[in-house]
């Protein structure tokens, strides 16, 4: 009886301590994984040169579809948007900016400077609608199919590597 | 069952989640972690994040949404680490369970203590 | 210099700790009686270097010498003096030398004071001690030494985070340690007691001090990081069941247990293995929160700079030390079959450890839950203050009747006593008053408030019973009281809590409920080591119609750089007035969270209570050991 206590009380700990040692390469910050492969919400977007607005659901027409949060005053958006203009020269991606936040002018003399590699531009000036995408802080790319299924949410500037997975998924 | 059990569970301590008079925006945001942040919920935060979150909870609030709505929402769009009060579903079985369980297996363990007759008088 | 100096002390503490436990080992084998003299003058010069050896860092820090790594990361020559000496324990590694030094003191204390005859008892303990002596130190010298050099020696260092720089919290983890690091000694004396076989009295008159003294420490340690939390992290908050504070919560629970198991054993009654198993528990629970705590593991407000390497050695050491625990516990343990009558003292006191042993699952699982479900599924939840209060706020209520009727039961005796008498009539009576004044009708609410006036009620009558009698052992009466009145003042503190969060300009006015406040003022200030914008609030009650000027701030601290906004808090008897503001961002607007929080005083004073109680008990022992 003692021995089985013995035995019981020994598994018990040893199974603790192998989560907790696993534990410690856990990240230990805000991850998208369990997002991957929800539905992103149907709402309205305005567009960022007319008062038109435009349904997600219309993104249903292209086969892959990439939304970039993105905003003139974000010094990692300077950085990722030479990557931006390497994912729009990939065929059946559609690409979205949408411009978080910002000041019109300002935005539209990034782009001038910078490439516009958007096939839409659409902005969020309030930012309440980054949360129906669930927009941790910008810059933030999100990957979706054509049945608005999130393939990839990549947070923070998108680097070369996350371009390559892009391509990779697309041409599938 | 999974819902007797949550409904009686939510009869029995409804009156701890809900109590005092503060309104129920300002309760909603207490519940929601600003993922921003290191530990501080959204009401304490005024980061970016915190403020688009409490204006969007705000106009939710205004449409006629109710709590359970809105934590559905923020969770679909974040996941359920958004949420202080951990939702009851299947990876939250045994956290919410567990206690109970031990509290239990502890009454027994002293009710055999107590009541067992004595070997030696 | 100095680093060389400190290295040296560390390094010949670390030698006489080997010293020590070859000594140890050497006398346990042989029949004399007595402890040697050589093994109490070679604690007393390991105590010397160990004191030294800190003295060395506070001196670093005091005169800034940034020869050393972990002054230049951690201090600048403009801060105030106080914070230069309260950073050398503000870090991971001075903090680590720290928790060395209590290791040291309790571990010579013990040697010095204990009059326990059993040798073998007293060995053990100081081999065991030592033990965990060796490992610290060997930890401290490869992993995180505060005497890291320096090269070149840079002339200014980066300085304290500025939350750290407040006296509550420059004061608050040498508290802690000694009440968590302190439980070390009775961990190995438990282990002792279990190899040596001493009796359940020796035991419990050996560890019982220690152990009392380690609960105070902890529970104003506990009581200190709460204020700091109410005042600097500005949300009006003191308890958030954030990991860091439930890491100091798991071993004071234990340490409640065990405070009251003692009693029994020292009665000769029984839970001789059970105090064991709750002294290991103590340690066991003080390593796991440092190891929670510093791997990094959790996401929490108080960080600590964490470092995986760290993580590892802790968790290596806390799983030796489990598994060796056991082993010991399982090859030495005593038998034993008591039996406990169902109405006597001793139920009772074995009925508060199985609720402290719940309250420490519910906060133990809370914490590690999200840390297990993420290594196993890789999903992540939270687990905030809803899911403490939901599961524990209705065991309150067994538990305060518990505390309300156990102490007047006799030891090993079954009388069943009648709940029916004045108390019960008084606490009624007090109790609708509050009901009515209170108006508040949640039915758990409702119970809680009524079972801790029933507590504070009895706890009172049994305070003048025994002052008539003159009965000077009133430590239990205290404590009791202490935490009815704080269940108490907590629930009403909630009940009748405001908090108002709105945004403001200059000049503008407020209208709430119950306030007007009016933002009359901004003003800019240069502090030695920070600049900060101070805003001139006016309240005025609507009912009462008086006015009060609050001035919070927000600061800006330049080595490092960071902000923090500072609450501006108005307190009186019964009540806080709360105000914080911050600005939001590109915007000549701010946010205000203006709160008025009664009865703040009376929770911190019922803490205080909770632990006097517990130094009375220290120092009536002493007295009953005289006579």
């Amino acid at each position: 009886m003692k021995k089985i206590k013995y035995i019981l009380i020994s598994i018990l700990f040893s199974f603790l301590f192998i989560i907790l040692y696993l534990s410690l390469d856990n990240e230990k910050i805000y991850n998208t994984q369990d997002l991957i492969g929800k539905k992103i919400s149907e709402v309205e977007i305005n567009l960022f040169q007319s008062n038109r607005t435009i349904n997600t659901k219309e993104l249903t027409n292209n086969e892959f579809t990439v939304l970039n949060f993105w905003a003139s005053w974000c010094g990692p958006c300077r950085d990722e948007h030479p990557n931006l203009v390497r994912l729009s020269k990939i065929k059946n991606l559609k690409l979205i900016g949408i411009n978080f936040k910002d000041n019109k002018d300002n935005a539209k003399t990034f782009l001038k400077e910078n490439g516009n590699p958007f096939d839409l531009l659409a902005e969020d000036k309030d930012g309440k609608n980054s949360i129906n995408f669930g927009v941790y802080g910008i810059p933030e790319t999100i990957l979706i199919d054509s049945e608005l299924r999130i393939l990839k949410k990549y947070i923070g500037p998108l680097n070369i590597k996350e371009v390559n997975e892009i391509r990779k998924i697309v041409k599938k | 069952m999974k819902n007797i059990i949550s409904s009686l569970l939510l009869f029995f301590f409804i009156t701890s989640v809900s109590y005092g008079n503060e309104d129920v925006t300002d309760q909603i945001l207490k519940n929601l972690r600003c993922l921003v942040c290191q530990g501080q919920t959204v009401s304490d935060s005024n980061s970016e994040f915190a403020l688009i979150i409490k204006s969007v909870v705000k106009d939710k609030i205004k449409e006629g949404k109710s709590e359970k709505e809105i934590y559905n929402f923020l969770s679909d769009k974040y996941g359920d680490w958004i949420l202080l009060n951990p939702p009851l579903k299947k990876n939250s079985y045994v956290l919410w369970f567990l206690p109970y369980l031990l509290f239990i297996l502890g009454a027994i363990f002293l009710f055999f203590l107590l009541k067992k007759p004595k070997i030696r008088p | 210099m100095l680093s060389n100096l400190g290295n040296i002390f560390v390094i010949i503490a670390l030698l006489i700790s080997f010293i020590l436990i070859f000594f140890s080992l050497r006398e346990f084998k042989t029949n004399n009686n007595l402890i040697p003299g050589k093994i109490f003058k070679f604690s007393l010069i390991q105590l010397f270097f160990s004191i030294s050896s800190f003295v060395i860092l506070l001196i670093a820090y005091i005169f800034s010498d940034f020869s050393l790594v972990n002054v230049f990361e951690n201090s600048h020559t403009n801060k105030p003096l106080f914070y230069k000496i309260s950073g050398t324990w503000g870090n991971h590694e001075g903090s680590l030398l720290l928790w060395i030094n209590i290791l040291v003191l309790f571990s010579t204390l013990f040697l010095f004071i204990n009059k326990n005859r059993d040798k073998n008892f007293k060995i053990l303990t100081l081999l065991f001690q030592n033990i965990l002596i060796v490992i610290f130190l060997i930890f401290l010298l490869i992993n995180s030494n505060p005497f890291s050099k320096l090269f070149p020696i840079p002339l200014e260092g980066l300085g304290l985070n500025p939350i750290l720089q407040d006296p509550a919290l420059a004061i608050h983890p040498p508290l802690l340690y000694v009440g968590f690091v302190g439980s070390s000694i009775y961990f190995s004396a438990a282990l002792a007691a279990l190899i040596s076989k001493i009796d359940s009295r020796s035991l419990a008159i050996s560890i019982k001090p220690w152990v009392l003294v380690s609960w105070f420490f902890q529970t104003v340690g506990i009581l200190v990081g709460s204020i700091w939390a109410y005042y600097e992290l500005g949300w009006g908050g003191y308890w958030f069941w954030d990991p860091v504070e439930n890491s100091s919560l798991m071993p004071w629970f234990v340490m409640t247990a065990l405070l009251h198991s003692i009693l029994v054993l020292e009665r000769r009654i029984g839970l001789y293995s059970w105090v064991i198993v709750l002294s290991i528990l103590t340690f066991t629970m003080s390593v796991t929160g440092t190891f929670l705590v510093r791997s990094g593991i959790l996401n929490s407000v108080h960080t600590f700079a964490s470092d995986p390497s760290r993580g590892l050695f802790i968790l290596s050491f806390l799983m030796v030390m489990i598994f060796y625990s056991i082993f010991i516990f399982f090859k030495y343990a005593p038998k034993e079959n008591k039996q406990f009558r169902m109405f006597s003292k001793e139920s009772f006191i074995i009925a508060n450890n199985w609720f402290m042993i719940f309250f420490l699952a519910v906060v133990l699982i809370g914490t590690l839950y999200p840390v297990f479900l993420d290594t196993i599924t890789g999903s992540k939840i939270s687990v905030g203050p809803p899911y403490y209060n939901l599961i524990l706020a209705p065991f309150l209520i067994p538990l305060l009747f518990l505390m309300t009727s156990g102490p007047n039961y006799k030891w090993i005796s079954s009388e069943v006593k009648s709940f029916f008498n004045l108390v019960l009539v008084v606490s009624v009576t007090l109790f609708l008053i509050t009901f009515f004044l209170i108006q508040e009708n949640s039915f758990l609410l409702n119970l809680i408030l009524f079972f801790s006036i029933y507590l504070v009620t009895q706890t009172l009558f049994d305070l003048y019973e025994s002052l008539k009698r003159r009965n000077i052992n009133i430590s239990r009466i205290i404590s009791h009281l202490g935490f009815g009145l704080l269940i108490f003042f907590i629930y009403v503190n909630h009940i009748f809590s405001i908090e108002n969060n709105f945004n403001l300009k200059l000049g503008e006015t407020k209208k709430t409920t119950h306030h007007i406040i009016k933002f009359d003022n901004l003003e800019e200030q240069s502090v030695k080591n920070y600049k900060s914008i101070v805003g001139h609030f006016s309240i005025s009650d609507l009912k009462t119609l008086k006015s009060k000027e609050l001035k919070p701030e927000i600061r800006v601290y330049d080595k490092p750089i960071t902000i923090t906004y500072e609450a501006s808090i108005k307190s009186n008897l019964f009540s806080d007035t709360y105000l914080t503001m911050s600005n939001i961002s590109d915007t000549d607007i701010f946010n205000i969270k203006f709160q008025v929080k009664p009865f703040m005083n009376f929770i911190w004073i019922s803490v205080l209570l909770l632990s006097l109680g517990g130094i009375l008990n220290f120092f009536n022992r002493e007295k009953n050991e005289k006579n």
